[in-house]
Parts: C-alpha cells; sequence; structure tokens
C-alpha cells in the first residue's frame, strides 16, 4: 500500500477540455460511457431518490407521532408507504450513490485505468434505474398503491390480496434495477481484475476498490435469486402460477428463503462500500497508513462468504426445524468477528496518529460509533431465542436504521465531504459541513434510539396506529425525524455553496495522509485521465 | 470550539450510557401491557419469558460495555492524538498480538452469549408433555381460537372498534370482544396457521410468538405462570387493518377455567368447528377486483370456492 509513488502520466490533457466541449448536453449526459460523468449521473440520481424516500419518512413520522389516524387515508395508503419508503431507500438512493456513484468515480480513478470495462454498458446500467424509479412511483401512487412491505411475502403480495397493477410495476421495476445492479457488478468485476494499473497487485488494491469488488461479487450472486423469486410472484400473480400459492401445492416459505437468500447479501452490498470509504477517510486524516490492510479487506471478504449463509435468520419464526434456527443463530454470531476487526483496526489506524476533525472525518468517526451501536444490537437479534420477542418489533427496526440509515448514509455523507473536492474542484464550506453532521447524528440518534425502547415494550412494525402506551418514545423519534429532515435541507444548501464557491482546490487537497492514485489527478480530474498508466511500485 | 466540541460528545456518551443501563436494570413493572416510556421488555409471565429475560439481560450488558468501550476508545483517541497534541504521526501498521486479541476476545463473549442462548431455542421448542392443545388462525383481520381438545369449541376473537359498546371500557387496539382464555400452569401446545395472508401471533409477556401461515401448521408452546390478562399484537405485515388485530390472553386457574370452558361450550355452540370453505374463502381484496378479470389469483380463488 505505502508504494504508491509512481511516475503517474499526470492526466492534465488539454485537449481533453477541447475534446469534451464538442459534445453535445445529450451526447454527454444521455449517451455518456465517461466513468466520471456516469458516477456523477448516478449521485444526482440517488439524491433524488434519497429525498422521496425522506419524504415518505417524514410523513410516516407524522402519522406516527401520535396515536390515532392523522394524515394517512387508510392502512392500505400506510402500507404503500413504507413499501415505497424501503424500496427507495435501498435500490435508488444508499446503493446510486455508494455503488454507482463512488464506484464509478473512483474505481478507475483509484486503479490508474483509463476508464470501465465496459463503458457502454456502464451507461445502459444507470439509465436502466431511470424507469424503474418511475415504475416504483407508479406503484406508490396507481389505484391503492402497493403495501406489501419491501420484503414482498405472498400470499399478502399476490393477486388476491394486492390487486391492480401497482405491485406488478414495483416488481419490474426491481426487475429493471436488479439488472442495473447486475451489468454494474460485471463492469466493476472485470475492471478490478483487469485494468489495474502495471504494479498494482491485489494485495496492493486501496481498501475501496476491495470493498467494491466483494460488493460486486454479492450483486452477481445475489441479485439474480431476487430476479427468480419476483418473476414467480409475477407469474402467480398473472398468468395463474402457483409457486407460492398453498392451495396449488406452493409454499408461502419458499418465498422467504429465496428472497432474505437475496436480502441479507443485499444489507451488505449497502455497507460494504461504506467501509471501503470510511478506511481511506481515516488513514487520511489520521496522517497513518490503514492498521491491518490485509486483515481488513480478508474482513470484508469474509463478511461476504458468511454473509451468504445467514440468510433464514430472517425466519426464525416462520416454523423451522429447531436445529435450523440453532445453525443459523450461530453462523449469524460469527458476522461480528470480522466485523469486530474492522471497526478496532479503525481505532488503531487512529492511534498514535496526527487527527485532524475535519468535516468528512468527523463524519468516519460518527460512523464507527453508529455501526458500532448497530452492530451489536445485531448480535441481540442473532439469539433466535430473543428474536421470538423482538422479531418484526420496532426493535429490529432501530437495528437496521442504525447500520444503514445512518451506518451506509454516514459513508454517504463521509464520501461526500471526502471526495466532492476532487470530483468538483471546489471547496465546501468546512463549518456549515460540521454542522451538517451534528444536526443530522443528533436527528438520527433522537429518532432511532427509542425506537430500541418501543421494541422491547413490544410495539409491531409496520403500525399505522398503536396503543397508546407507544406514544412518548414516538413523539421524540418524530422530532428527532425532523430534525433529521431540517439537517437534509441544510445538506442542500451545503452543495449549493460548494458549486458556488470560487475557491479552486488543488490536485492533493488533503495533504500528506491521501496516498491513493485519485489524488495524483487534478481537482476535478480531466476528463480523460491516465492516458499515460501509472506504474506501482 | 473544539473543547465544547468534546463536551458535547461527552454529554451525548453519557446520556446515551445512562439509558442504556436503565434499559438494563429497569424495574419490571407490574401490568401486563406496555406502558408509556417504558424501555425494557414487559414483564415475564412464562418460562420462556423468564429466560427470555435472563438472556437478553446477560446480551444487553455485554453490548452496554462493548458499546461503551468503543465511544470511549474513539474518544480518547481523538483527543490524545489529535494533530495539536501528535504532530508526527507513527507509521505502525502492525500488531500480531493485538490483531489476535481483538479475534479471539470477540469469539470467547460469542461463546459465552451462545451457550444460554442454545439452550433457550432449544427449550422454546415444543414441549414434550402438553395438557391441552390450542390452534390459533390468523384472518384478516381477527384471530380465531380452536380448542381441539374440547369438542372443537371454536370461537373468533374480534378487536373493538368505536361502534363496540365495550369500546369505552377497553384498552384501544388492545382489548377485544373475546379474549382467549386459557389455564394457569398448564403446558399449552400453539400451533398456528393461517386462513389467508401471514399473520404473526405475538404475546410479549408470554415470550410466544409463531408466524400463521396459510398451508402450514407451525408449533410452540407456552405455560402460563399467573393469573392474569396478557395483551399482543399481529406482528407480520397482513393488510388494512394490520395495526388492529390485537391478542387479549386471560389466564385462569384451572378450576375457573374449567368452569369457563362449560359455560364457553353452551355460548359457542352454534360456531362450527371451520369448514374447508370456510377456511379457504379468501378475504375481499382491498379493492375490489373488476369484474370480468382474468387475474391468475382471481381464477384461483374461483377454483378453491
Amino acid at each position: 500500500m505505502s508504494a504508491q509513488d509512481h511516475a503517474a502520466g499526470h492526466g492534465h490533457g488539454h485537449d481533453d477540455h477541447h475534446h469534451h466541449a464538442e459534445l453535445s448536453f445529450a451526447q454527454r449526459w444521455l449517451f455518456s460511457t465517461n466513468h466520471k460523468d456516469i458516477g456523477t449521473l448516478y449521485i444526482i440520481f440517488g439524491l433524488i431518490g434519497g429525498i422521496c424516500g425522506l419524504i415518505i419518512s417524514v410523513l410516516m413520522r407524522m402519522e406516527l407521532q401520535s396515536p390515532g389516524m392523522q394524515i394517512f387515508s387508510s392502512g392500505q395508503a400506510w402500507n404503500a408507504a413504507i413499501t415505497s419508503h424501503g424500496l427507495l431507500m435501498i435500490f435508488f438512493s444508499v446503493m446510486p450513490v455508494l455503488i454507482g456513484g463512488f464506484g464509478n468515480w473512483f474505481i478507475p480513478l483509484m486503479i490508474g485505468a483509463p476508464d470501465m470495462a465496459f463503458p457502454r454498458l456502464n451507461n445502459i446500467s444507470f439509465w436502466l434505474l431511470v424507469p424503474a424509479f418511475a415504475l416504483i412511483l407508479a406503484g406508490q401512487f396507481v389505484g391503492s398503491g402497493a403495501g406489501p412491505g419491501w420484503t414482498l411475502y405472498p400470499p399478502l403480495s399476490n393477486a388476491t390480496y394486492q390487486s391492480g397493477p401497482a405491485l406488478d410495476f414495483v416488481l419490474f421495476a426491481l426487475h429493471l434495477a436488479g439488472i442495473s445492479s447486475l451489468l454494474g457488478a460485471i463492469n466493476f468485476i472485470t475492471t478490478i481484475f483487469n485494468m489495474r494499473a502495471p504494479g498494482m497487485t491485489l494485495h496492493k488494491m486501496p481498501l475501496f476498490i476491495w470493498a467494491m469488488l466483494v460488493t460486486a461479487f454479492l450483486l452477481l450472486l445475489a441479485v439474480p435469486v431476487l430476479a427468480g423469486a419476483i418473476t414467480m410472484l409475477i407469474t402467480d400473480r398473472n398468468f395463474g402460477t402457483a409457486f407460492f400459492e398453498p392451495s396449488g401445492g406452493g409454499d408461502p416459505v419458499l418465498f422467504q428463503h429465496l428472497f432474505w437468500f437475496f436480502g441479507h447479501p443485499e444489507v451488505y452490498i449497502m455497507i460494504l462500500p461504506a467501509f471501503g470509504v470510511i478506511s481511506h477517510i481515516i488513514s487520511t486524516f489520521s496522517r497513518k497508513p490503514i492498521f491491518g490492510y490485509l486483515g481488513m479487506a480478508y474482513a470484508m471478504v469474509a463478511i461476504g462468504v458468511v454473509g451468504f449463509v445467514v440468510w433464514a435468520h430472517h425466519m426464525f419464526i416462520s416454523g423451522m426445524d429447531v436445529d435450523t434456527r440453532a445453525y443459523f443463530m450461530a453462523a449469524t454470531m460469527i458476522i461480528a468477528v470480522p466485523t469486530g476487526i474492522k471497526i478496532f483496526s479503525w481505532i488503531a489506524t487512529m492511534w498514535g496518529g496526527s487527527i485532524e476533525m475535519k468535516t468528512p472525518m468527523l463524519w468516519a468517526v460518527g460512523f464507527i460509533f453508529v455501526f458500532t451501536l448497530g452492530g451489536v444490537t445485531g448480535v441481540v437479534l442473532a439469539n433466535a431465542g430473543i428474536d421470538q420477542y423482538v422479531h418484526n418489533t420496532y426493535y429490529v427496526i432501530a437495528h437496521f436504521h442504525y447500520v444503514l440509515s445512518l451506518g451506509a448514509v454516514f459513508g454517504i455523507f463521509a464520501g461526500f465531504y471526502y471526495w466532492i473536492g476532487k470530483m468538483s474542484g471546489r471547496q465546501y464550506p468546512e463549518q456549515l459541513g460540521k454542522l451538517h453532521f451534528w444536526m443530522t447524528f443528533v436527528g438520527v440518534n433522537l429518532t432511532f434510539f427509542p425506537m430500541h425502547f418501543l421494541g422491547l415494550a413490544g410495539m409491531p412494525r409496520r403500525y399505522v396506529d398503536y396503543p397508546d402506551a407507544f406514544v412518548g418514545w414516538n413523539m421524540v423519534a418524530s422530532i428527532g425525524a425532523y430534525i433529521g429532515a431540517a439537517s437534509m435541507v441544510l445538506f442542500l444548501y451545503v452543495i449549493y455553496r460548494t458549486f458556488t464557491s470560487k475557491e479552486r482546490l488543488a490536485d492533493n487537497y488533503w495533504g500528506e495522509g491521501a496516498t491513493t492514485l485519485e489524488w495524483t489527478q487534478s481537482s476535478p480530474p480531466a476528463f480523460h485521465t491516465y492516458e499515460v498508466l501509472p506504474r506501482i511500485r | 470550539m473544539p473543547l465544547l466540541r468534546r463536551l458535547v460528545a461527552a454529554a451525548f456518551l453519557a446520556t446515551l450510557g445512562t439509558a442504556l443501563l436503565a434499559m438494563a436494570f429497569a424495574e419490571p413493572a407490574l401490568a401486563d401491557l406496555p406502558r408509556n416510556w417504558q424501555m425494557g421488555m414487559q414483564p415475564a409471565a412464562s418460562p420462556v419469558q423468564r429466560d427470555i429475560h435472563s438472556l437478553h439481560h446477560l446480551v444487553l450488558v455485554i453490548i452496554t460495555v462493548i458499546t461503551i468501550f468503543v465511544g470511549a476508545l474513539l474518544a480518547y483517541v481523538i483527543w490524545r492524538f489529535s494533530a495539536d497534541k501528535n504532530p508526527n504521526p507513527s507509521q505502525t501498521s502492525h500488531n500480531t498480538v493485538l490483531e489476535v486479541a481483538w479475534t479471539v476476545i470477540p469469539v470467547l463473549i460469542l461463546v459465552v452469549i451462545a451457550i444460554p442462548s442454545f439452550r433457550l431455542v432449544y427449550f422454546q421448542d415444543r414441549t414434550q408433555e402438553a395438557d391441552m392443545t390450542l390452534k390459533v388462525t390468523g384472518h384478516q383481520w381477527y384471530w380465531e381460537y380452536t380448542y381441539t381438545d374440547a369438542e372443537g369449541l371454536n370461537f373468533g376473537s374480534r378487536p373493538l372498534d368505536s361502534k363496540n359498546t365495550r369500546w369505552q371500557q377497553g384498552i384501544r387496539l388492545l382489548d377485544v370482544d373475546e379474549p382467549l382464555v386459557l389455564p394457569v400452569g398448564k403446558n399449552i401446545r400453539i400451533l398456528t396457521t393461517s386462513a389467508d395472508v401471514i399473520h404473526s401471533f405475538f404475546v410479549p409477556s408470554l415470550g410466544v410468538q409463531r408466524y400463521a401461515i396459510p398451508g402450514r401448521t407451525i408449533e410452540t408452546w407456552v405455560r402460563i405462570d399467573r393469573p392474569g390478562t396478557f395483551y399482543g399484537q399481529c406482528n407480520q405485515i397482513c393488510g388494512e387493518d394490520h395495526s388492529n388485530m390485537p391478542i387479549s390472553v386471560r389466564a385462569l386457574p384451572e378450576a375457573e377455567f374449567t368452569a369457563w370452558l362449560a359455560e364457553a361450550k353452551k355460548k359457542f355452540a352454534t360456531n362450527e368447528t371451520p369448514t374447508i370453505r370456510e377456511v379457504a374463502a379468501p378475504a375481499p381484496a382491498q379493492e375490489s377486483v373488476p369484474q370480468g378479470s382474468l387475474h391468475g389469483g382471481a381464477v384461483l380463488a374461483a377454483v378453491r370456492q
């Protein structure tokens, strides 16, 4: 890792500017084959998806801040909202930004490749997401909406209980998003295996590249299973098959197995890229190489591998055999070990360092803390015995929002503040960035920490109305959500200030701590980089 | 300014720690239903739930310590190795002892958790000597209870709604018209199934939860420690009225239960055990299917009838 001195072809190519000046708007943005432009499209798209998901969550918190029906007209409208919230946040916000956005931007830049292996495939990966997004919105608004929850369990998701086309739109949206992810994964794997700069062996790859490689393999293996499951659901709904229909010899539990065989790796698909981002930020702002590089890389590989054999911990009360439950419980708890290695290695990276708490570092340290908190409640949930109580309660909601809504999203913001200067060449406002962090930190903790209490008290998830006894913590959670939403408005202002900033940044504006290849390029990088390949010693 | 920030962080950590500890050692409330501002689990009223409590307490203490440890370590590192205090970073990137330690110690902690955890999973699974069997059938949106060894005594347990005369006395979204009545101190085998979509039969204070899945029967068990009323709710999304599908369990001493049983047999004598037709008939869809539509599901539904 340390040997990233390079005879980098400083790709300031002046003809580049001249070259892309010739592209019309449509040529540059609709028919793009440039990894940087496609990455930018993904980030903008993810921001829009995230804002839509956030608006729904504010509506949900308004509904839940006091008992009784407040703003939703019916249970089905509520169910449609929670379904859209989940799908939007996963497939149209976190994944596009972390994988499509940061992945496209920084895989080629960090491995010293001129572009992705399949630039046109890259473009179609992005453009498949746009109709998918439209179909998800259609699922929300057509008829009474699609409301089986994002887990889509039949029979609630069959044609009897979700009649009308709304859910079919959602299922087609998932097919499109799935194809998009799959093509992206193929592109990432090919790029990482074949296009690394001379001298960059696998064990010299930056950790972000390791994270993206493992993520791409998870997508490659998990998404086809989801595609199979929702295809069977589509034929059950529309063509009279009975894969999941007991009266026709089918089995609803089969769907749960198929769904979670995809669904559990999916959560690592969302968090591994954030792991990669955080590693670079911690190392940069501690001015130290990452501690235990190989352990960090193989911890992610281990998380990826074990992540495929723990899926049925989502089904502890679906009537599985007790020995099966015991196995899935043991396998799940094992994941705590590589995760612990990562947490402690990050802290060890900071130990002895020379730490500057700039905004990206603030988000990264915040990430370690909230991810630890979300991780340890995962150990609680892994116990099938305790899960018999907390399954499907707000405890689960608290757990996965700590690792995703706080964890993955903190990773996104950390990466944004870390790299926005590289991507745009402009300086973000430091004080506002810090304010943004503190507002978000207070808001999301206030939202999700009380949900542990609600879950332990027995409040079930996906409730539009609850017994009056749950009002106290629900009110607190709603106040937290409003603070969190306000911090998002502040973030939009931060973006505005960044792009109107007059300050231009140098190639490596973080100084000696930032050692990966993207810092050898100008900020923003030329349209085409690495026309002469860098050489890694 | 940095000092202020550190103080804010310290205050936050302290609050969080206190909250977690309060959660761990909170006195159990007395009533068997959730309380406002409650932070821990509902009080236990069955051997399974008592074991869930004690395992949860063990794990909660462990995870609280870990979280505080990581939080404190982060705070210390940020303070001790700030650029002001430590202008020249070390370049250490390996320490085998440390790396082995933070792999092995978590494994040992997991073993400590796993031993009682495995015992609990096998204990909760099913009862060997059942004194009676209760069949629970989920419907959109009520529960149906069948006492299989009491001549098929069978009745539906529906939520109170605002039209119900008992609305004023009942607890909103928890009380039902006909509670499930069970004897205290008996091993009760519970079989769950569903007539339409998946539901989840969840009674927190009894530590009982199983999905009710159409086409399957899932077994679990409970023994209730003491007389009282225990509340639960449907815990798997089941459509429009998912939030209003309460479970209310009245536990009676054996003699009173026998008396209730005799009375209930008379009261619900007109209820037949559900016929095939009743079980298989789908509840009306949330949105009426247009006449003449050729939905696969609609066709199937027709076939089933």
